[in-house]
């Protein structure tokens, strides 16, 4: 369906029928466009995800009938769908929760008019000069009516949505630091203030769609053939390059099977499942000391810092999305690198559960309960399976790179020995996680690869779904706990 | 604490003296718990554990529990518990999953007594035996219960949960091996604390968390919970369905609660957010709290009555690291501040009122509105009241009906459905609806529309073409015309208006012969049609010339919230609009334009007066020379109830006098206009003023709310599918009954059995049948 659409919509006003052109041989075809002076799309890449093989993901064709309904769903509700459907289709569970609640977002009874709810969503992936959700909410923007002009820059849309520019930079790339006075900002400023129940719902929208920058990135999901730079005019033989490729330094060419690694590899899975067997049985006989704790998660936090992604080089953003930034310049930044010492957040003092749910459904009825079974559904997801072995309990690690996220961004839970995470996580796995987390658009393809090599896709796209959700709770967190100190 | 179920002494020869008093914590509080006598409390958190003496004025600070140069998570406490036998005992749990005792009676500066650290995650409660010296349970995040004998190393026996999160555990205060537990996922289990492999009982409680139960003190085998969906529920176990028996919905998720002693109906919830007060509920009276704790300035965390007999102390420690005591006495009562009147309003101008009895007897005889005759049939009853502590409260329930006779609202319905708001030229759609006011007997819209047209349109159409058909119109106040000139009749405008200015009340000797002369001519408008109104206006502009009454004294007896209730207009409006006119005129230097408007105004019939005014029009006056004089005129309009006329009036003349007038003031007005037409079922109209309303705010209303819910015809299920088919019967839903095909378009069903079909099929069918066409014998009903 998606190969269909671009094509029939380019040769509309041809005479010549779109299965007679494709008869053509490709030579003979591009002659007969040059002579005709039509243009052709033709897909950058094939299948949704650059990381991922195509023949991997369900074909559409393929799948059962209750994925099949969620495609349903999702088509009749977005008119299309997008390529993040097809890679989370391999957890259609997650999917369906997922699906209904950006739905909910977007679409439903919210505080917010439809065409600002599009105009966040562009200023959230913007952040993370996500092309590709960009370009897909450009398009719903203009369609539910919205105005050109802001396209241009934050500074040509309405004072309300640029003072919501500062809590997206923020809420993106260093959220602790958000604090009551950056809402009182946002609610008290006369005729351009917002609502709290507006604001719940922009956070919400800003929170979703960092983390859904996340996974795209952490994914490599590929635009749509019928999006901007989600097709080519180029002959296929110039360039097999996709722009994003080559900001990102990795092509298509460069399949890098290195058979070596993978024999080195070979009993990662194993040692993997042994060290989750050694933890759970010899939990009770160390017993670390409190101090002991406390200095292991200080260490994991320390350490995550210093798991640097890149070089700290410059990204240039691409053209087209870099007018919705007013500073490039503020990107994540790891806590407690300038000496500001931010305390600590502690889990149990405020949590989803018990008080971040309350407010957000308080506020925004509904959301609070699908956020809910969202975060459940990724957090509790398992299908007991580790590659190949059957029969895992997978708790452990779940619940390992779910702390690790959490505390990445300074979260503590009390209940959790951090030196758990150092033994089931390793290096290339960290460096993974915490660059889809803090700046996900300098995820490659070889990170992608590079960990966990002998797991499927499906876990990996698994692993995925937590670091997306993780990272929205704990944005959210962040935003909730601020909004609170506000109420009171 | 009230959960003693053996009493050694009871209250008497030691009773509790004291006053709300507070003192400050160094930090938030998690939880507290009080000491058997009464005498001292603990308060634990995550940076405190101390314990406090209640002193008679003050609160003094006994013991610091929290030692040692490193703080260790031990001490960070999400839950303590002090034993009710053994005074030196108290029992913590931790969040990092340690259960901790401490023994007061150690001599070292170090009070800590056993660890426990069997549970892997946060412990969220701890919960000793009410009886038992040695047995402690505890409830974590892990899923577990775990019992301990203290005089062990070690847990008893470990109770599972079946992997979900344990929020509460409450030993039974009837039964002595009974524990109940509350989960996250809304449920509450009952244990035999003998039997660790399996629950005796489990049954879902709320939807989300249950963060709290409570036995009842007395043995009846009560069992309160609240739980994240903001309820408080009492459960009664002894049957062998445990049974919902009473229902109090709170205004925030419920984080404690905790039976207040003696009373048997009575128990004290605080919230986890948002809200910071505590409640003490009357469980049969569940709408409005008893009473109300106001002091703390963040969420409550902790609340325990002082002693398990005594009623009249609670004491609660809150994130704003402050410990509070309640005196009973110096709650704020919420039922003493409620509004013990309801007024309502029904569609058709009926007017519902309640009010204490006692009220309405005192005013004797007097009728509630002097228009006592549209009293219609006073009914009262009395609810016998069953609680001892709230006063004897009885009712009386009026119903004043409007007169049948006439149908009040007529003409908003009428003047809605005819009015042409767009899709013509600017002058046609004036003359329309100048047509259709002055058809409904509403001659001075009909003079405004008119008069809006010669003012805003083009002057290149020439005035005569204008006035010659203004000239057509009949005229109101024609009579007044034949009488005198347009000089004097000016002149006597004038001086109306600025008497109707000062007094609007035209009971009052101000108004002269002219109003009574208007009353007669336009006799159709006489109080009848009066729709409703406050009973100001009521009295004041209903029976103006009827009742010489000075009503003015007693008339405020009843206010009524200022709604943008549809008022008919009065005659005594009319001079109104030439009021604004004329006064802005007379300042202005156009003494000629000042006469033009006054021939336009003012009624005119013969052509002597159009040929006088002729000359004085267009050349120098420009349209937007007007707008602030409309501006008024709508404004006026809106204030008088009639924003039908307003709403109208701005979207004909669209640009012409939107800026003049401010968004907010536009949204109002067309929200108003909206909530009206909708009231009165006039969708289309509505629908219709939304399009063209030029308001952001108001041009969105089209996109919400457009969902609509249906249920599957073959299945009757409710349908998830957003397409066509249903997901549960795998068939098209939406297929017609008559021809079988599916629908797309305009879909009719019935809403008995939920078949329907094409509208043209479904109607034709019915006209002949009256059995649904889908064979089901459904008596379907086309309405």
């Amino acid at each position: 369906m998606r190969h269909a659409i671009a094509p029939s919509e380019n040769v509309e006003n041809n005479s010549i029928a779109v299965t007679d052109l494709f008869k053509i041989c490709t030579h003979c075809e591009r002659l007969n466009k040059k002579d005709l002076g039509i243009r052709i799309p033709r897909p950058l890449g094939s299948g949704p995800s650059r990381f991922i093989p195509e023949k991997e993901i369900l074909q559409v064709s393929k799948v059962d009938a209750s994925t099949q309904a969620i495609f349903e769903d999702a088509f009749a509700a977005l008119r299309r769908l997008d390529n993040i459907s097809l890679v989370m289709s391999f957890h259609p569970q997650y999917l369906e929760s997922f699906l209904r609640t950006q739905h909910y977002l977007l679409q439903m009874d919210g505080p917010l008019p439809l065409h600002y709810r599009h105009y966040i969503c562009i200023m959230a992936a913007a952040r993370h000069q996500c092309s590709y959700l960009v370009n897909l909410h450009v398009n719903d923007f203009l369609q539910v009516g919205g105005n050109t002009k802001w396209l241009n820059g934050l500074n040509e849309a309405p004072q309300k949505l640029q003072q919501l520019g500062e809590i997206n930079k923020i809420l993106a790339h260093r959220p602790w630091l958000l604090t009551k006075e950056h809402i009182e900002r946002l609610l008290k400023a006369e005729e351009h203030s917002w609502s709290l129940a507006e604001l719940i719902h922009a956070v919400v929208l800003l929170t979703h769609y960092h983390s859904l920058s996340s996974f795209t990135f952490g994914c490599g999901i590929m635009p749509e053939i019928n999006c901007d730079g989600g097709h080519t005019f180029r002959p296929p033989s110039v360039s097999q390059y996709c722009v994003c490729d080559i900001a990102n330094g990795n092509g298509h060419a460069n399949h890098h099977n290195d058979l070596l690694g993978n024999q080195e590899m070979c009993g990662e899975v194993e040692e993997l499942m042994e060290r989750m067997k050694q933890l759970q049985e010899c939990r009770d006989d160390e017993e670390a000391s409190q101090e002991e704790m406390a200095t292991r998660f200080e260490r994991e936090k320390t350490e995550s810092m210093l798991v640097v992604t890149s070089e700290d080089e410059e990204c240039v953003p691409s053209r087209d999305i870099s007018r919705h930034f007013e500073d490039t310049s503020y990107g994540y930044q790891d806590f407690s690198r300038r000496g500001e010492q931010v305390p600590t957040f502690r889990a149990q003092d405020y949590s989803w559960e018990d008080h971040g749910f309350s407010l957000v459904n308080r506020l925004y009825p509904d959301v609070g309960q699908m956020l809910d079974e969202k975060f459940q559904m990724a957090y509790n997801l398992t299908y007991n399976t580790m590659a190949t072995h059957k029969d895992v309990d997978t708790s452990m690690l779940r619940r390992a790179i779910w702390n690790y996220i959490h505390c990445m961004f300074g979260i503590r839970y009390d209940d959790y020995d951090y030196g758990e995470i150092n033994q089931l996580l390793d290096r290339s796995f960290k460096i993974y996680i915490k660059t889809m987390v803090c700046s996900p658009e300098k995820t490659t393809k070889r990170m992608y690869e590079s960990f966990w090599r002998q797991f499927q896709h499906s876990e990996k796209v698994h692993v995925n779904l937590l670091l997306m959700e993780a990272r929205m709770q704990a944005e959210l967190l962040y935003a909730l706990r601020a909004i609170t100190r506000y109420m009171t | 604490m009230e959960k003693m179920s053996r009493v050694t002494t009871a209250l008497g020869s030691s009773s509790i003296t004291g006053r709300t008093m507070f003192c400050h914590l160094d930090a938030p509080a998690n939880a507290i718990s009080v000491c058997r006598d009464a005498a001292q409390v603990v308060v634990a958190g995550r940076n405190i554990f101390k314990i406090y003496a209640l002193e008679e004025e003050q609160f003094v600070e006994k013991l610091n529990l929290r030692v040692g140069r490193k703080p260790s998570l031990n001490f960070s406490c999400a839950d303590v518990m002090w034993h009710q036998m053994e005074e030196n005992l108290l029992a913590t749990a931790a969040t990092n999953g340690a259960v901790v005792t401490w023994n007061l009676g150690k001599p070292s500066r170090n009070k800590q007594d056993q660890l426990f650290t069997e549970h892997k995650r946060t412990v969220n409660k701890v919960c000793f035996h009410p009886t038992e010296a040695y047995m402690l349970l505890s409830g974590s995040q892990d899923g577990f219960m775990k019992c301990f004998d203290l005089r062990k190393k070690e847990s008893v026996s470990t109770f599972s949960g079946q992997s979900e999160s344990v929020r509460d555990v409450q030993f039974s205060m009837k039964d002595y091996f009974t524990f109940a537990a509350s989960f996250e996922n809304g449920n509450v289990q009952l244990w035999d604390i003998r039997r660790p492999d399996r629950y005796e009982r489990m049954f879902t409680a709320h939807t989300g968390p249950v963060f709290c139960c409570d036995w009842h003190p007395d043995d009846r085998g009560w069992l309160a919970t609240g739980g994240r969906d903001k309820m408080v529920k009492v459960w009664d176990m002894t049957t062998n369905r445990a049974k919902e028996i009473y229902c109090v919905q709170t205004i925030a998720s419920v984080a404690r609660v905790k039976w207040r002693p003696e009373k048997k109906f009575h128990l004290a919830t605080c919230s986890m957010m948002v809200d910071h007060n505590i409640y003490v509920w009357d469980i049969r009276r569940p709408f409005i709290p008893f009473a109300t704790f106001e002091e703390h300035k963040d969420v409550t965390t902790g609340i325990v009555w002082r002693h398990q007999h005594d009623p009249h102390y609670l004491l609660s420690g809150s994130k704003d690291s402050t410990l509070y005591q309640h005196m009973f006495k110096d709650a704020t009562r919420p039922v003493d501040k409620a509004n013990p009147e309801g007024l309502c309003f029904g569609l058709m101008g009926d007017l519902a009122f309640a009010v204490n009895e006692s009220l309405v007897s005192s005013d004797g005889g007097r009728k509630p509105y002097p228009g006592g005759d549209r009293r219609y049939p006073f009914f009262s009853f009395k609810k016998p009241n069953p609680t001892e502590q709230f006063a004897h409260v009885s009712s009386a329930l009026s119903v004043f009906e409007t007169d049948l006779d006439s149908s009040r609202m007529d003409w908003f319905v009428k003047t809605a459905q005819l009015y042409l708001l767009s899709g013509k030229p600017f002058t046609e759609l004036c003359d329309h609806n100048a047509t259709v006011a002055r058809e409904l007997k509403r001659p001075q819209v009909s003079t405004t529309w008119t008069m809006l047209r010669i003012m805003f349109s083009d002057p290149a159409l020439g005035p005569n073409h204008s006035l010659s058909k203004l000239g057509g119109l009949p005229l109101m106040n024609s009579f007044s015309m034949k009488e005198m000139g347009p000089e004097s009749r000016l002149e006597r405008c004038k001086g109306e208006s600025r008497q109707d200015n000062i007094h609007l009340e035209p009971g009052n000797s101000h108004i002269s012969n002219n109003n009574e002369e208007n009353e007669e001519t336009e006799g159709s408008d006489g109080p009848t049609e009066y729709m409703f109104g406050d009973a100001e206006l009521d009295d004041d502009d209903l029976y103006p010339l009827e009742h010489d009454n000075q009503t003015v004294a007693e008339e405020p007896v009843y206010t009524l919230p200022p709604e943008a209730f549809q008022l008919r207009h009065e005659i005594i409006d009319n001079p109104s609009v030439p009021e604004h006119l004329q006064q802005d005129k007379a300042d202005s230097p156009h003494v000629s334009g000042n006469e033009a408007e006054v021939a336009c105004l003012t009624p005119i019939e013969s052509f002597s007066l159009i040929s006088i005014s002729q000359p004085l029009y267009s050349p120098h006056l420009h349209a937007n020379f007007f707008c602030p004089i409309v501006r008024e005129m709508l404004s006026h309009y809106a204030e008088r109830g009639d924003v039908q006329m307003a709403v109208s009036v701005l979207i004909v003349l669209g640009e012409k006098i939107r800026k003049e007038i401010d968004d907010l003031t536009q949204e109002h007005w067309y929200m108003s206009y909206i909530d009206l037409l909708q009231r009165f079922e006039l969708w289309n109209v509505s629908n219709e003023v939304i399009k063209l309303s030029t308001c952001s705010a108001i041009t969105c209303l089209n996109q919400t709310s457009t969902t609509l819910h249906i249920n599957c015809s073959n299945c009757k299920r409710p349908m998830s599918n957003k397409g066509w088919i249903c997901d549960r019967c795998r068939q098209c839903a939406s297929a017609c009954a008559v021809c079988h095909h599916v629908v797309k378009g305009l879909f009719v069903w019935c809403q008995g059995c939920s078949h329907g079909g094409h509208l043209e099929h479904i109607m034709n069918w019915l006209k002949n049948n009256s059995h649904c066409p889908a064979g089901c014998g459904h008596l379907c009903e086309y309405t």
